[in-house]
């Protein structure tokens, strides 16, 4: 059977064996790591799909648990009652929810795809798919780590490769984008440390055990019975109260974990890296950043800030709706005003992130459903329009709005998977973009209406920018240097086509998406209900 | 509550084997100096490095028996039991315990590191005594073997003058170059002003106290009771007086314009062997002083917070003014002062938490050793094929030794803290001990510092990967330079994927009361 195996820790690593075959492999032979690397990521696509298929929401990921100590280190007791020692553990332990499943599968995806987009990276093959295979490889993990140093050393695996595949493989201004991200990211990172240290001094202390663990499980336990624990400790110390959290402890953490993720996701003011990210990097990594590396921010909120301080959380809704408003309006406005494509993109994708922190302030089942599918779907989307952006480049030199144009007669294949890109984006029926933006603003309705109500601006103003940029480079008058441009080759077609059909599938049959996460938010939502009407 | 206090014993031979270490290094010191006298001057003195090497290795071996065979002695987990087995001679003023004795291989493979870049690196074209410069480096081992075992200031005074004198010549050993004559004569000045203020220090505390034993400072000093405002004068002096030769902010702006003028070994030299030994003698103090006598007084509290201030400045001042340095040695050097802000956080945090901070201490130690001397393996390397230390001269080594830039990676990343390396695993421990014993403020200092040191250590890789050089041709590494830098990556990286393993074996041979306090309650 295959909770026998270790399946999420197959999954995880699985592109390591690609980089041990990229290593082996001779520099110049493009053609031989390309292979190597596109292998490497369908096993890790073929395994997470197996997980979906065997995935039962109702025992909630259970059976996949694997766990075994990774570190565990003693210290000398100092004060205290008691001689003897403290120890420190850290687990390898790895789970999979709802909440985890659903990214899991978009990361697969869209890294294959991604590998299948770099055929336009045209220098030092190798080392660039070593780094892209590192790169999933933290990706996944991140997913499916459940001890909180483990999350953050994963975290920290996306950095440090996203750094070379920016700098290295960019445009003109690629080492000033690697390093802008380097600097965010970093601080973001420091950020988390920081909370992360604290929780583990405070909440992650197990009194049973005298440990001090990074355990996901037992920092949640012990938050959430955080009165049981400090009369215990203080039964045992005596007047010893490091383990007492107290109210202000709790606002702190939370903060900094909204500070921390918000970097990443990217909030507003905090947004300024992801720009020219979207713009310098190579499209087949933006399309990886875009699609999965924003999506790790809005996991990390909702795992950490929001599943380990609900109170907090909850308090804060309407900061977080805020905040989400400003992200929509404030990149839907920018978008509109774009010359460039890729810029467009960029405050596309800030918007709708926006409707991500919608569907998570609403704290109901509705709208934290929208705010997965959205993020899911706003994966598969910004990766198929950065995949069409890298064709487009590829062939027309340029991805200024004023210099393309009337594509469609040239490029009719791919003019019409970027209109359908397109319509996705700004949430016709029938596509994944309408089920998110839809259960997530449904959801936000409930609680804040007026909130809600400026918020569906956003999304007329949507539909405009990207009905202008679009409907601008597939139709109006033709250069005539485009005229012989070739379509999409097979290569280039396959992605496209699989992305569509994902996209598609979604807004058709959602279910696909919410049945593994039915249960997903029920303890979430019972301790709130819990907390606020007792 | 007993104190254990030995008679005065005269010297005996028995006492003299134990300190078959310090011995062996003296000897091949002195059959170095006659070796080199004798030797015809068409012989290279490659040789005379070679014989250092193996000295030092000679005496790693013994300091390891004696501190596996000082364990063995105490079957049980209970430190008082462990208290019989410390090595106590020359009246209680010189130490073989287990903080000792791993301080001692921390030097010791940290010298035979050095012994090896320098063999690959160090040509008479520079140098014009090599002989010299390798047995020279002997008595400096002594000197801070002596440090780290002594129990008494005098004792502790003497291994530091014997340090300090030994890395004043080989500062300035490279005598064709003007920045080297430099470097010495601000490393002389400054050593000196640290000795001075070390020796005022010990002489309030004596004042006060009426004895130079460590152990009985404390004890003395609550005896003194109103005292405590000379306790105050001579106890920061002291600290002033470390924090020069530890390079610690307000006191580390000698440390560049010496690392660039001193040979680049010797200026990994100065950032490991010179800084740990001062480190680990001012852990002991602290702890000491602070843990037996005065632990009731405030004065204590002080000192501490002195400490961390010393560190938070030190982490603060060499990152931000690393920031703009473009000269590798300087660089690396203002990168040390940074490390050790982050190594005096464990010193500072003291005795305040809810455990001991030795061995986050140690741990960080031990890697901080590697990455550096594995940084300036490297920088000798590549500053010979480039004609200087700037940073440019990393430019496109990508190209042109590969692998030397894959280990050069993993050294960055470990100096900057990022996972999966040892650095970062160093830091998270010292970071949660700074946690447990709620310095939040420290926390977010050392958290902050790293990521502004991002800026410049990925600067180095900037120049590695997306830089070019004209130059073409590849580089070659020396073999001996190639084991540091392979050796070091290689410990750096098994020890982010088990750090856990590192710390085990800290504290199977460590217990605080035992081998950090020189009595014990």
């Amino acid at each position: 059977m295959m909770s026998d195996l270790p399946i999420l820790s197959l999954i995880t690593f699985s592109p390591l064996l690609g980089i041990i075959v990229l290593a082996l492999l001779p520099k110049g032979s493009s053609r031989a790591l390309r292979a190597t690397a596109i292998v490497a990521t369908i096993i890790p696509l073929l395994l997470s799909f197996w997980l979906y298929a065997d995935y039962d929401g109702a025992v909630d990921g259970k059976p996949y648990e694997e766990q075994f100590t990774w570190v565990d280190t003693q210290f000398d007791r100092l004060t205290g009652t008691s001689e003897g020692t403290l120890s420190f553990k850290l687990q390898y332990e790895m789970g999979v929810d709802g909440l985890s499943l659903p990214l899991l599968l978009l990361t697969t995806i869209v890294a294959l795809m991604a590998a299948l987009a770099s055929i336009h990276i045209k220098k030092r093959w190798k080392s660039f798919y070593i780094w892209f295979l590192l790169l999933e490889i933290g990706m996944l993990g991140v997913f499916l780590a459940r001890d909180i140093i483990l999350f953050f050393v994963f975290f920290e695996m996306t950095l440090i490769p996203m750094f070379f595949l920016i700098g290295i493989w960019g445009y003109m201004g690629r080492e000033k984008a690697a390093n802008k991200f380097l600097i965010y990211n970093g601080i973001g990172s420091a950020i988390m440390l920081i909370a992360f240290v604290l929780l583990i001094s405070t909440a992650g202390f197990n009194i049973d055990t005298q440990t001090f663990s990074g355990s996901y499980e037992t920092i949640k336990a012990n938050l959430l019975d955080m009165q049981a624990a400090v009369n215990v400790a203080e039964a045992w110390t005596g007047n010893y109260s490091n383990l007492f959290m107290s109210e202000t402890m709790h606002w702190t953490i939370f903060i900094l974990l909204l500070v921390a993720f918000g970097i990443k996701l990217p909030l507003f003011p905090f947004h300024t890296w992801m720009l020219r990210v979207h713009t310098e990097a190579p499209p087949a990594i933006v399309m990886i950043h875009s699609g999965i590396l924003l999506k790790m921010g809005a996991y990390g909120l909702l795992r950490f800030g929001v599943f380990l301080f609900p109170e907090q959380a909850h308090e804060w809704a309407v900061v977080l709706a805020v905040l989400g408003v400003i992200n929509i309006l404030y990149g839907a406005v920018l978008a509109l005003v774009q010359k460039e494509f890729k810029l467009v993109l960029a405050y596309s994708s800030i918007s709708h992130m926006g409707i991500v922190l919608l569907g998570i302030a609403s704290f109901n089942e509705i709208g934290l459903q929208g705010a997965m599918i959205q993020l899911v779907s706003h994966g598969l989307i910004s990766a198929l329009l950065f995949l069409i952006v890298g064709s487009l480049y590829e062939r027309t030199g340029t991805t200024e709005l004023g210099e393309l144009g009337g594509l469609a007669k040239s490029l009719p294949f791919m003019s019409g998977v970027l209109l359908t890109a397109g319509m996705a984006s700004l949430g016709l029926p029938g596509l994944s973009g309408f089920i998110g933006e839809f259960l997530s603003l449904l959801g936000l309705f409930e609680s804040m209406r007026i909130l809600t109500a400026i918020a569906v601006l956003g999304v007329i103003l949507t539909a405009v920018y990207v009905l202008r940029s679009v409907l601008g480079i597939t139709f109006g008058p033709m250069q005539e240097k485009y005229g012989t441009l070739r379509d999409a080759r097979l290569i280039e077609a396959v992605p496209m086509i699989t992305l569509v059909a994902f996209i598609v599938l979604i807004g058709i049959y959602p279910a696909v998406l919410t049945e593994p996460m039915k249960h997903g938010f029920d303890t979430l939502l019972q301790q709130l209900s819990g907390k606020v009407g007792g | 509550m007993e104190v254990v206090h030995k008679e005065l014993q005269p010297f005996t031979w028995s006492d003299a084997a134990y300190l078959a270490p310090e011995w062996i290094l003296i000897a091949v010191a002195i059959a170095l100096v006659i070796l080199d006298l004798a030797m015809p001057s068409r012989i290279s003195r490659t040789v005379i490095g070679w014989l250092t090497l193996s000295g030092l290795l000679t005496s790693l071996a013994f300091v390891i028996w004696r501190l596996i065979d000082l364990k063995a002695e105490a079957p049980t987990e209970d430190p008082l039991s462990q208290i019989g087995t410390v090595i106590r001679i020359f009246g209680d003023s010189y130490r073989i315990d287990g903080y000792s004795s791993m301080m001692k291989i921390i030097f010791l493979v940290a010298a035979a590191l050095i012994v090896l870049i320098s063999i690959g690196t160090v040509k008479e074209k520079e140098i014009p005594n090599k002989g010299e410069y390798y047995y020279l480096l002997l008595p400096a081992v002594v000197g801070a073997m002596v440090m780290v075992s002594s129990s008494d200031l005098i004792t502790l005074y003497v291994g530091l003058e014997l340090l300090s004198i030994t890395t004043y010549i080989l500062v300035g050993m490279r005598k064709y170059i003007v920045q080297s004559a430099e470097a010495a004569f601000k490393y002389v000045v400054t050593g000196g002003i640290s000795s001075a203020l070390l020796l005022f220090g010990i002489s309030y505390l004596y004042g006060v106290s009426g004895t130079t034993n460590l152990g009985l400072i404390g004890e003395g000093a609550v005896k003194a009771g109103d005292m405590s405002a000379l306790m105050y004068v001579g106890l920061f002096f002291v600290l002033a007086g470390f924090g020069i030769k530890i390079a610690a902010a307000p006191f580390h702006l000698w440390a560049p314009d010496v690392y660039q003028g001193a040979p680049t070994p010797i200026s990994a030299f100065l950032g490991v062997i010179s800084k740990a030994a001062a480190l680990a003698v001012l852990f002991r103090i602290v702890a000491n002083v602070g843990l037996l006598g005065s632990y009731t007084q405030p004065i204590m509290g002080d000192v501490t917070f002195a400490v961390l201030i010393m560190a938070a400045a030190a982490m603060i001042a060499g990152t931000t003014a690393a920031l703009r340095q473009h000269n590798m040695k300087r660089l690396l050097a203002l990168s040390g002062v940074a490390n050790a802000g982050y190594l005096l956080v464990p010193v500072g945090l003291g005795v305040s938490g809810m455990h001991t901070y030795v061995g986050e201490f140690i741990f960080y130690l031990v890697i901080y050793l590697f990455m550096n001397i594995g940084a300036f393996a490297v920088l000798s390397v590549i500053s010979k094929a480039a004609g200087h230390e700037e940073m440019r001269g990393f430019g496109g080594l990508y190209y042109r030794a590969p692998w030397t830039a894959v280990a050069t990676i993993v050294f960055v990343l470990s100096l900057a803290g990022l996972p999966i390396t040892g650095g970062f695993f160093g830091k998270l421990f010292i970071l949660l001990g700074a946690a447990q014993a709620q310095n939040y403020w420290i926390i977010a200092i050392m958290i902050v510092t790293s990521v502004i040191s991002y800026y410049f250590y990925f600067g180095i890789i900037r120049q590695m990967f997306m830089r070019s050089t004209g130059e073409a041709h590849e580089i070659t590494v020396p073999a001996t330079t190639g084991i540091v830098i392979w050796l070091s990556a290689a410990v750096i990286v098994l020890l982010g994927f088990i750090p856990g393993a590192g710390m085990d074996i800290i504290h199977q041979f460590f217990s605080f009361a035992a081998d950090m306090l020189i009595l014990y309650l």
